[in-house]
């Protein structure tokens, strides 16, 4: 129980640090912004085909604006060496790290809850497809992105180039879930009929997001050592 | 207390800690001396668990470092050179925080108290980014006693600090020894260390080479025994 009460500690401090200095909720949400007028620019609304290109820009958006969000999540520990202090704590790594998970979680669904709404209205989209078919998808896919990705920004952190050092670790050990959210959001909001094809890709990357968060969970403790 | 057999740390192929063995009763206030580079704060942070031990055995409380961390985590207050203090966070933010992962009772009020102690109430609810290394350094001694400690840890508590801040220090140090703590310290500074300090250590290339208790305050005797064991080391 105490892993799971420091745990939310700790993401409480996480999200309310956000409340106050505004830096990286600001910084996602003006990206993901800008990347949805670029492409409402790029491809026209009125055209049928550019639909296809919907599912694409959503996890362009996720996946970038949640690199922002992962890069600070423990580098902003290094300040005053504070890590030091989560260390010395009563509490293990393992709460660090669910803690550092679910406060860059919760900053990544406010990013969507702004962000999707919004390309869908500059997109003129008319949602056909599932929606709770959708939230589920965009929520694993999100899930399993954030919860390998908080493990790979403690390990990066300790380099002096972690900012680029974190997205050539992220991408290729992110592919298997961003080929299959990408595949279910286009099954899901294009062409709703083949639902199945959509739940086997569901099924493949929730059990790619158990088993990297099983794993991102158990071996925090080596990453985090001083 | 603190029971530590054959403690070594090896870091990259460097031997920080060639078998250290020590022991420390409870209440004891030991000041550890030592050059540069000698692992004195190694030491301290191994026992803060921050560092895990090549090999050696260290046992507090009676139980081991290894197998019961969390347990012992709870008995340990450690203060190091950094803060480790949120700068866009309050005093009173920053304690409550802390106090809250170490499950301390009624934490506001015990921050509150700890805020008014080390002289700082009138800026309870100011960022700690706009205050001076010394205000910093008070709240920081606030942070590491937050849960009432019975081992205190403390990496050169007395650097950079006016007389004020020194003094409240100090003052904490003695009251929590007068509540039967025990205090840790590692320090440069041999004139607190003989003035609070009822136990010297000089360590010296990873090892101890004289422990040696000081009465009176007597502070020639300290400079002196140093001297004796760490001349030719610069």
């Amino acid at each position: 129980m105490n892993l799971f009460r420091t745990a939310l500690i700790l993401a409480k401090k996480d999200l309310y640090s956000e409340l106050k200095t505004k830096q990286i909720l600001t910084t996602q949400i003006i990206f993901a912004g800008l990347v949805i007028v670029v492409f409402s620019f790029a491809f026209d609304p009125a055209n049928n085909t550019t639909k296809a290109v919907i599912p694409g820009v959503i996890w362009v958006i996720i996946v970038f604006a949640g690199i922002l969000g992962l890069n600070r999540s423990f580098i902003s520990e290094q300040r005053n060496e504070t890590m030091q202090g989560l260390l010395v704590a009563p509490m293990e790594a393992a709460s660090i790290y669910l803690g550092k998970f679910l406060a860059n979680f919760a900053m990544m669904l406010v990013v969507e809850l702004v962000s999707i709404p919004f390309l869908f209205l500059l997109f003129d989209f008319k949602f056909l497809g599932s929606v709770p078919y959708f939230i589920l998808v965009v929520f694993l896919g999100s899930f399993g992105f954030i919860a390998i990705g908080t493990f790979l920004a403690a390990l990066a952190a300790n380099s002096k180039s972690s900012e680029m050092l974190l997205p050539l670790l992220l991408f290729p050990i992110t592919t298997p879930i961003l080929i299959g959210v990408v595949q279910a959001t286009k099954i899901i909001l294009t062409n709703v009929e083949k639902l199945s094809s959509a739940i086997a890709w569901i099924q493949l990357v929730t059990a790619y997001d158990v088993i990297f968060f099983v794993v991102c969970f158990l071996l925090i403790d080596y990453v985090l050592e001083v | 207390m603190i029971e530590i057999k054959k403690l070594t740390k090896q870091a990259d192929n460097k031997l920080i800690l060639r078998g250290v063995d020590l022991s420390i009763k409870k209440g004891e206030t030991v000041a550890i001396l030592g050059p540069n580079g000698a692992g004195k704060s190694t030491l301290l942070k191994v026992l803060a668990t921050l560092i895990k031990p090549s090999s050696g055995l260290i046992k507090i409380n009676g139980l081991d470092l290894k197998k019961n961390h969390l347990e012992i985590k709870k008995l340990l207050g450690y203060l190091p050179h950094s803060s480790l203090l949120y700068d866009h966070y309050s005093p009173l933010e920053n304690l409550v925080f802390f106090g809250n992962i170490y499950g301390v009772d009624d934490v506001e009020q015990r921050a509150i108290k700890l805020v008014k102690e080390v002289g700082l109430s009138f800026f309870l609810n100011e960022p700690v980014k706009n205050f001076s290394r010394g205000m910093i350094q008070r709240i920081a001694i606030a942070r590491a006693i937050i849960h009432d400690p019975e081992i205190l840890l403390l990496d050169e508590p007395h650097t950079g600090l006016d007389q004020g801040a020194i003094s409240i220090l100090n003052n904490v140090i003695l009251s929590m020894k007068e509540k039967g703590a025990t205090t840790l310290m590692v320090t440069h500074d041999f004139k607190q260390a003989a003035e609070i300090c009822d136990r010297i250590i000089i360590v010296k290339n990873g090892k101890i080479v004289d422990d040696f208790k000081i009465e009176n305050r007597n502070l020639g005797f300290v400079s002196e025994k140093y001297e004796l064991q760490v001349e030719g080391v610069s």
